[in-house]
């Protein structure tokens, strides 16, 4: 995190550093005041001044209130500022389209879905170096967070609905991927390893992937699916289309009757899942409403 | 009963004295808070309720499952029920001890009417299929209206300890703050109700 | 018969859990013994279980909260070790089985049972104290209080012999908390501990509120209240507000454990992001329930031992209102990462900062009540300090976390365990330990050692440095939290680091415990004799230490926000004739009957032994009611009582040579 590779990391961390040094100007003070005052005051020094009814100062209260104001004044404006840029849901801009990458956070692994490229990996993907990555993020099981330290954002993983993330690598290298968020017993082991290379090395990635004979249905997901550690790297070179709508949904029996094609995120036209399941469409008579309601129930980020 | 009412009557005025002399108001505040704290509870339900009404899991939904005639009836019981513990109230300031328990009665069948076409309600549901298992809209509803149950049976238990208590020793003082926190609690079940009703039955079924 | 429970519950196949109840049941039967030996059974049950006076029920919760604390910090230590050992990719010494248990239970316990009783139970000795009232509002309610959150610490130390405790972290979100991924009974005897002693916060927040409200002393206004009283209403109004959403949401976890229905299931419609925002809105209150009270200790403290009036007392006053509004419109910020979209994370981010204007208000207001004070740097007053100098380091650390952006890459790092470790440390527990030495005389008649208690500080000081230092840079490194074991061998030197600092924590710990042992050796050398040991200004120093159990012989009237300074300052002498009788409520085991009996609710719970359940839920409505039916009225104390009292504390007074007059000095 200190030593970022993309933009949003390196974003993240000047941020932190200026708000820091922002908080240090009346942080450094106030120590430094405190111990001044309690050595200077100490009842041992009777050349200090002493005035044990002196209790208020409208001087000095302004002062004290008007400094941690503006400086909170200050934050306030840089925070405006940045959560809007750095929301993991806004695109990163860049002239090439955005390699998209479907994330399912599972009991102790991670699946990787590019439906692109109509492959998918286990606690391993690849990307191509200074290309933006949209991931859309669910979980099969419990909610854990999807976290690159080294490129930037984490974002939490909830089954039964997707979150957004964009990020950009914009050096090579192998970098350390976790889940952030506690989610049981293999949670330690829970890691992947990003791969940021050219992108002669990413189609060269996508081709081991491909030769791998093993495909990604929802049969082999079930199995994927069973709580297991420390998992090594797998590799599916052919993946259903739409399977990642269906695993979104599986973890919510009854909801499979609800259209496939309305419900993955990943198709480009269609609008992100779930963004509708407030009430409008309520009034429309019982079957919209329960098939709707039930079936997106969450709303990751209103669009 | 009337015979004993009057007979201990005549001792109330005695007791009311050893009381603590001015615990009344201190109590009818520290009540006043619990009752905001209770409030708050209710508003967490009321929230769950708002949050998860839309998610009826392909279930059956509000307006297929309330009878609002059949709710609008278990409702004026209720709120008769306030009515007469008012009057009971006013009978006990009074230092009229029958006609307090007269109306206490009344209270309390009131109360027991409720909860009855309260639980056959439920039974009903539950035998329709629309169990509190069935769906998140279910779960919250049964919650949110059962803990409003549960809290008016807890007012009868209440209710009946007190008579227990006015038929003892009377109205005294301290009887008379019990009274007067009860009839809080009891009204503030039925600002409670409406909000349900309000909520849950009329905006589900309508 | 036993429902869910066997044999098999008991983890024998677990040394260091068998160790640790060997060790317990040991020091319990030694404690059995010693209380047999001395014949103390009936005066323990008569003048401490059943006490219905605040100041018995304050010490216990002191007690409590002690006690509790050893296994709070046996629980860091195990942690911290693990964490050591498990570097590199070793595999350490606990199993996550274990290990899961063991964060879950240190941070319940350390919010729940330590910090939690310890507020409460300050609170409760000196607040009435303080406004000048004869007890709180409602004596018994306080004892059910006690009992109750005691019932909780009951439930999850059997916890920890019967069964197993949750592995969910201490706010158990689902759906890791729901019985598809938590079949076992932790997460329910979780929710019982937390459900049961809920209640009693609940009822003690009533009761102070009431307490503070009706209870004052004439002359007393709400302007003139100490710092204190006004702290720990705004932080028992807190309690009254925010906990109910607590109950509510452990309850609807419990329905979908117990009963299948969906309110934060997967399936059929559920909905775990409403868990996490309804705990939050408990939750950050709760932050604020804890830090108040001990803001309001830090400004007694800081005013009394600078031996001038407090500064900006109004500002103070109002910062805390401030606060306590505040508080309720952050919880979002305790998941930014949760894709809420940028204008909901930069609304609660800036609301969350603007929490730190009143707080850096306080900070002023105390240095500048030292400013041309004459400050005595006892031990209070290092705590007051260290607590200043680490807190504005965990508040600035704080606002960095709510920043969004920066949030995005800190948020369930380590950086984020530093954070409110530097707050709840270095603000709550230190403001504990300072209100503990500060009122100890009032409590017991004794002054601490200060010798062992500047030890105690520095090593508590030291070691929090040692500690969590480098775990804010962990979390710049990348490690998140709750990890079991660990693969990047960078990480190493720092956690060997951390668990060298937990390890002189513990070298603080053991400094206090020398502490209290020094202190009740040499009791006679430590006694208080006036009531007033260290120049005190408000009304708790105007009686006897220990306080006499109907706490002032003749109601003070207030004139000043220092009154009992005051009164010294108009020479004004302790009455020693002319008393009238005074009314006291009796004592009643009804409150530890109902603890007792919601203990074995919980148990009866937790193991689906639902002929138990139904047998003690019926025991806890009827012990209330035959309660309400055989209680006594309470009793008189007589003049002469009274007059016997104060005469003796008049003449040890003299005995210290020392009128309340002369205590204003120069």
């Amino acid at each position: 995190m200190l030593d970022p590779k993309g933009p949003i990391g390196l974003a993240e961390r000047s941020l932190i550093w200026t708000a820091t040094w922002m908080m240090l100007l009346v942080v450094v003070p106030v120590i430094g005041m405190t111990i001044w005052f309690a050595w200077r005051y100490r009842a041992s020094n009777k050349a200090a001044r002493y005035e044990p009814n002196w209790d208020h100062s409208t001087r000095i209260e302004a002062v004290v209130w008007a400094i941690p104001c503006v400086i909170i004044l200050f934050l306030a404006i840089i925070t405006w500022k940045t959560t809007h840029e750095l929301d993991p849901y806004k695109p990163i801009e860049a002239e090439v389209p955005p390699v998209q990458v479907q994330v399912v956070s599972l009991d102790w692994k991670w699946l990787f879905i590019y439906p692109e490229l109509g492959i998918a990996t286990v606690n391993e993907m690849a990307m191509p170096t200074n290309v933006p990555v949209q991931f859309h993020i669910t979980s099969g099981s419990v909610m854990n967070a999807f976290f690159i330290p080294r490129l930037g954002s984490m974002i939490y993983s909830m089954a039964g609905m997707t979150t957004k993330l964009a990020l950009l690598s914009s050096e090579d290298g192998i970098y350390d991927g976790m889940s952030s968020h506690y989610s049981g017993a293999g949670f330690s082991g829970m890691k992947f390893k990003a791969h940021s290379t050219d992108q002669a090395g990413f189609d060269a990635w996508v081709e081991k992937v491909r030769a791998s004979g093993a495909t990604l249905d929802m049969a082999a997901y079930e199995r994927l699916a069973e709580p297991s550690e420390n998992n090594p790297v797998a590799y599916y070179g052919n993946v259903t289309p739409s399977i990642f709508g269906a695993i979104l949904h599986h973890s919510a029996p009854g909801m499979l009757m609800h259209p496939p094609a309305a419900a993955d995120p990943a198709a480009p036209a269609s609008p992100h899942a779930g963004g509708h399941a407030e009430g409008h469409e309520g009034h429309e008579g019982h079957a919209m409403r329960a098939a709707d309601a039930g079936a997106h129930g969450h709303v990751g980020h209103k669009e | 009963m009337s015979a004993h009412a009057m007979n201990a009557q005549a001792h109330a005025s005695h007791s009311a004295r050893e009381a603590h002399h001015d615990a009344g108001p201190t109590t009818a505040l520290g009540f006043w808070i619990y009752l905001m704290s209770d409030c708050i509870l209710f508003a967490a339900l009321f929230a769950a309720y708002a949050v998860l009404s839309p998610a009826t899991a392909n279930g059956p939904t509000g307006a297929e499952l309330f009878d609002l005639s059949f709710v609008l009836a278990e409702t004026f019981l209720l709120l008769l029920s306030s009515v007469t513990f008012g009057f009971g109230m006013l009978a006990a300031v009074g230092q009229d001890r029958p006609r307090a328990m007269r109306w206490f009665i009344a209270t309390f069948l009131l109360g027991a009417g409720f909860l009855a076409m309260e639980l056959y309600e439920f039974n009903h549901l539950i035998q329709m299929g629309a169990a509190p298992g069935t769906s998140a809209f279910l779960s919250a509803f049964f919650t949110l209206v059962g803990t409003h149950g549960l809290h008016v049976a807890f007012g009868m238990i209440w209710l009946a300890t007190m008579m227990a208590h006015v038929m003892k020793d009377g109205l005294t003082d301290t009887n008379l703050t019990r009274l007067n926190c009860l009839s809080m609690f009891w009204h503030f079940l039925d600002i409670i109700w409406i909000g349900v009703f309000t909520i849950v039955y009329l905006m589900g079924a309508l | 018969m036993l429902g869910k429970l066997t044999l098999d519950a008991v983890p024998f196949h677990d040394p260091i859990i068998m160790v640790a109840l060997g060790v317990t049941g040991l020091a319990g039967l030694a404690l059995a013994a010693w209380i047999t030996r001395a014949g103390r059974w009936t005066w323990l049950w008569k003048e401490w279980l059943t006490s219905v006076d605040h100041k018995n029920i304050g010490i216990m919760y002191v007690i409590l909260a002690v006690v509790m604390l050893l296994r709070g910090f046996s629980d860091a230590l195990m942690m911290r070790l693990q964490q050591a050992m498990a570097t590199a990719g070793a595999a350490g010494y606990l199993p996550p089985d274990h290990y899961d248990q063991i964060f879950t239970a240190h941070g319940v316990i350390m919010i729940f049972f330590v910090a939690m009783p310890f507020i409460v139970g300050l609170m409760n000795l000196v607040v009435p104290l303080q406004i000048g009232a004869r007890d709180v509002a409602f004596p018994m309610l306080n004892n059910l209080s006690f009992w109750l959150t005691a019932a909780g610490a009951a439930l999850i130390n059997i916890s920890l012999g019967v069964g197993e405790f949750a592995k969910t972290g201490w706010l158990a979100f689902p759906p890791l908390s729901g019985l598809q991924y938590s079949p076992g009974v932790g997460v329910d005897y979780y929710i019982w501990s937390l459900q049961i002693s809920g209640v009693g916060t609940t009822l003690a927040g009533v009761n102070m509120i009431a307490t503070i409200l009706q209870m004052r002393a004439p002359g007393m206004t709400m302007f003139r209240m100490p710092i204190f009283a006004w702290t720990s209403l705004c932080s028992n109004m807190l309690i009254v507000a925010a906990f109910p959403v607590l109950a509510a949401t452990l309850a609807m976890l419990t329905v979908d454990r117990y009963l299948g229905f969906h309110f934060f299931t997967n399936d059929a419609g559920g909905n775990a992001m409403m868990y996490i925002n309804l705990i939050w809105i408990w939750g950050h209150p709760e932050v604020y329930i804890l830090i108040l009270p001990v803001f309001g200790v830090f400004s007694e403290i800081i005013s009394t031992f600078s031996t001038k009036r407090l500064f900006g007392y109004t500002a103070l006053v109002w910062a805390t209102v401030c606060i306590t509004v505040l508080s309720f419109i952050v919880w979002l910020h305790h998941f930014f990462t949760m894709g809420s979209g940028a204008n909901v994370n930069a609304f609660f981010g800036i609301t969350t900062m603007l929490i730190s204007i009143p707080t850096g208000v306080k900070v002023f207001n105390w240095l500048f009540t030292m400013y041309r004070g004459r400050v005595r740097l006892e031990t209070p007053v290092m705590w007051t300090i260290g607590f200043i100098i680490t807190f504005v380091i965990g508040g600035m650390t704080g606002v960095l976390l709510a920043v969004p952006g920066a949030n995005f890459v800190l948020h369930n790092s380590l950086f984020l365990v530093a954070h409110f470790h530097n707050v709840i440390i270095g603000g709550v527990l230190f403001g504990c330990f300072a209100g503990f030495v500060y009122w100890f005389p009032k409590a017991t008649g004794i002054k601490l050692d200060e010798k062992w208690g500047k030890r105690s500080f520095w090593c508590w000081l030291g070691g929090f440095y040692l500690a969590f230092m480098p775990l804010y840079a962990l979390g710049f490194l990348g490690m998140t939290r709750r990890m079991n074991h660990s693969d990047n061998p960078l990480w190493t030197p720092y956690l060997y680091v951390a668990l060298l600092g937990v390890l002189v924590i513990m070298a603080g710990i053991a400094c206090q415990a020398i502490q209290l042992w020094v202190s009740i050796r040499d009791r006679e050398k430590n006694r208080d004799l006036t009531g007033d040991p260290w120049g005190g200004r408000t009304l708790e120093w105007a009686i006897a230490s220990p306080a006499p159990f109907y706490n002032f012989a003749e109601t003070p009237h207030v004139r000043d926000i220092d009154a009992y300074w005051d009164m010294k300052e108009q020479g004004l002498s302790p009455k020693t004739h002319d008393f009238r009788p005074i009314h006291m409520p009796s004592n009643t085991a009804t409150g530890v009957v109902v603890g007792a009996i919601s203990t074995v609710l919980g148990f009866a719970l937790v193991w689906h032994i639902w002929w138990l359940a139904a047998v003690s839920l019926l025991g806890i409505i009827v012990t209330p009611i035959i309660h309400s039916f055989t209680a006594s009225d309470g009793y008189e104390v007589s003049p002469e009582t009274i007059e016997a009292f104060e005469r003796e504390h008049a003449a040890r007074l003299r005995q210290a040579q020392r009128s309340p007059a002369e205590l204003v000095g120069a």
